[in-house]
């Protein structure tokens, strides 16, 4: 049994038979033999190794015929690779005496050496992995012949696994058959998430090397609700999520039903809102069916990922109309774009740089690109005619960043005018606290706008310097640490000292683990994930205040994170066994 | 059984990258005897197994012990130890 931890993006549990999708879509069958049939495998197995070996030597020689001879050297190191006898070895031991069918033992045996490789860390042997999985697919290229299995003829309902889902892979998906995703690589913007969450299955992502080290075959649970994938479970904790599965179910649909119109309220009556984060425009439909009071957090990444062109005024405009006719009258909070970090990127190709996550993203890139950010802005104010429209700045350092957003936002308004176009012109305009310096001097800031909205996921990165994908670091990361819940506590005393709204829309927000001490922080709007609002709600209405004080008071007097967390999730366990 | 042992350091600029593997593996791969390479004080690693040869990420100022077993154990290592210390051909 093996547990890898990524970033959960899409909830639930699933328990299956992992597909591990390689860059062309097939899947590695894992078989085992009848005795008899061995002699015939070992063959099979030999006669692809000659055939890519001859494969690789005309690819050479006709490398070496265009470019030269000292380009063509790699492939002498993978025609050695076909011949290697530790692989041999190892390949023939799988199938002589575990019985496996060459493709799997081909690719365990590759996949072994590529782990080993990675784990040494070293940057000049990162480009032989590479090479490994070259002559790895070549080789199984030739194992499977025509009896290729592709995405589209799946039979039995399988775990994807992937380096990470191209638009192309999950199009050619039967959904029937997928239970869950989990890739290497992504965010909660990543398409892999977008796509679990429409499709409401589980999904992990930024595992780092999850589709590499598990073979396809191996026998897999996905925990989407704490970003957690185990391979080869043994059999308590088979069990223990057989049962986490079946009431996660029940207890979801159950949920939604029960709490969809009635009000996120304590026991003794202090009332929170709760609005839905969301990436795409579809899913403003299942945020009001969870019961969403708004949109807390309209990503607008979505509308600049096509390919080519950024979308126009009036495309942008629609969209967010679009948004406003199925809220009916609910808020909606348009974020400008954020692209940068591990966000999606612009059709046009931006300049490489060292340090993205502290380099040219987000406002700062808005503020770059003024005649991109302008044609936002008036789409923004247009829509503002149409609803209750609110105007979020992400990643905001400083006050003059915000004068300036504002000095911006002014000059579409007078554009506006002279145009005589329509738009409200009292739009809420708010700030993202995502910086630490914002957090620091939110009382200042708190004086020059209409709401914050806290944003946990780059506030816990920036306080505590963990980039929370990488997964060197990425168990540094902690939401609970002292820091990060003195700033939290600070940017909600400065907004209701100035009177204004503070949300809170990062992944802590959606979390029920967190609730209560988000609550004891004396946050009373929290924004995340549609299908996460039931059961936020939940633990609103089961929750008094004075429990609330009570954890709180406990949870900021402890100096380990884990602790903290620890005490946190007992606490939510007792409050409401059911989700946990 | 007729054994053989040097060590060379490594001194070409890149170390053992892919292709001087590859040339390690192609002359070892001649010989009937058993041949292993260790960095420093590392594991054994099979001379005639490119990936082994690689897993040794033998950067340039690495000590290569090379170690033949066999009855042509001593032109194994010879020619081998002679590839590395003329860094490969690598100018």
């Amino acid at each position: 049994m093996e547990i890898k931890k990524g970033i959960a993006v899409s909830p639930g549990y699933a328990i299956g038979e992992a597909f591990v999708l390689d860059s062309e879509s097939y899947r590695i069958p894992k078989r085992v033999l009848a005795p008899a049939m061995l002699e015939a495998e070992t063959e099979r197995y030999r006669k692809a190794c000659e055939a890519a070996s001859a494969e690789v030597a005309g690819v050479q020689a006709s490398f070496e015929k265009k470019v030269g001879k000292a380009y063509a050297a790699i492939f002498e190191a993978h025609l050695w690779m076909l011949k290697d006898p530790q692989i041999h070895a190892e390949v023939l031991r799988r199938i002589r005496e575990q019985r496996f069918n060459a493709e799997y033992a081909v690719s365990r045996a590759f996949r072994r050496y590529a782990w080993m490789f990675r784990s040494m860390g070293d940057e000049h042997l990162s480009l032989r992995v590479s090479d490994l999985y070259d002559v790895e697919k070549r080789l199984l290229r030739h194992l499977l012949g025509q009896k290729r299995e592709s995405l589209t003829t799946l039979t039995d309902p399988v775990i994807i696994l992937a380096h990470d889902l191209t638009p192309s892979q999950t199009a050619s998906l039967d959904p029937k058959k997928v239970i869950a995703f989990a890739t290497d690589v992504g965010g909660r913007t990543s398409h892999t998430a977008i796509v679990a969450r429409a499709l409401e299955i589980p999904a992990v992502v930024g595992l780092g090397t999850v589709s590499t080290d598990i073979s396809g075959g191996d026998r897999i649970v996905i925990d989407g609700n704490r970003g957690v994938v185990i391979i080869s479970p043994d059999g308590e904790t088979l069990k223990k999520y057989e049962g986490l599965s079946t009431s996660f179910r029940a207890f979801g649909k159950r949920l939604t039903s029960e709490l969809k119109d009635v009000p996120a309220v304590t026991k003794d009556g202090t009332r929170v809102e709760l609005m839905a984060n969301i990436e795409l425009p579809e899913e403003v439909e299942s945020a009001v069916r969870y019961g969403a009071e708004g949109i807390g957090l309209y990503r607008t990444e979505f509308l600049y990922a096509r390919e080519g062109a950024a979308p126009t005024e009036m495309e942008q405009f629609k969209a967010y109309v679009h948004a406003l006719r199925t809220l009916s009258g609910r808020p909606l909070v348009v974020r400008t774009l954020d692209v940068g970090g591990d966000k999606v990127m612009l059709g046009e190709s931006q300049p490489q740089e060292p340090n993205p996550i502290l380099g040219c993203r987000s406002l700062r890139f808005s503020f770059q690109h003024p005649a991109l950010f302008r044609i936002q802005l008036r789409a923004v104010l247009r829509a503002s005619a149409f609803g209750d429209v609110r105007i979020l700045f992400p990643m905001v350092s400083g006050l003059q960043e915000i004068d300036r957003a504002k000095d911006l936002l002014k000059a579409a308004m007078e554009e506006l005018d002279r145009e005589g176009i329509l738009y409200n012109k009292d739009l809420p305009v708010g700030i993202m606290i995502e910086v630490p310096s914002a957090a620091l001097i939110a009382d200042r800031l708190a004086k020059e706008v209409q709401f914050f909205s806290i944003g946990t996921n780059d506030l816990v990165q920036y306080t505590l310097a963990v980039d929370r994908v990488n997964e060197r670091v990425a168990n540094l990361y902690k939401p609970t640490h002292p820091a990060v819940l003195r700033l939290l506590k600070h940017v909600i005393q400065s907004g209701a000292d100035a009177g204004i709204r503070v949300n809170l829309c990062g992944e802590m927000s959606g979390d029920p683990v967190y609730t209560m001490l988000l609550l004891g922080l004396g946050l009373r709007s929290m924004s995340a994930s549609p299908f996460a609002i039931p059961e936020l709600k939940k633990v609103i209405r089961t929750v008094s205040m004075d429990e609330v004080r009570e954890t709180t008071e406990k949870a900021l007097a402890m100096d380990d994170p884990d602790q903290t967390s620890a005490f946190l999730s007992e606490r939510a366990r007792q409050i409401l066994p059911e989700a946990f | 059984m007729p054994e053989a042992v040097r060590e060379v350091p490594v001194t070409n600029q890149y170390g053992l990258h892919a292709r001087p593997a590859s040339r390690i593996v192609g002359i070892a791969s001649r010989y009937r005897s058993e041949v292993t390479l260790a960095n420093g004080s590392g594991r054994a690693v099979n001379a005639k197994s490119i990936l082994d040869v690689l897993t040794l990420a033998a950067a340039s100022g690495a000590n290569l012990t090379i170690r033949a077993v066999g009855d042509d154990a001593e032109q194994a290592v010879a020619e081998i130890a002679g590839l590395i210390e003329q860094k490969f051909g690598e100018t």
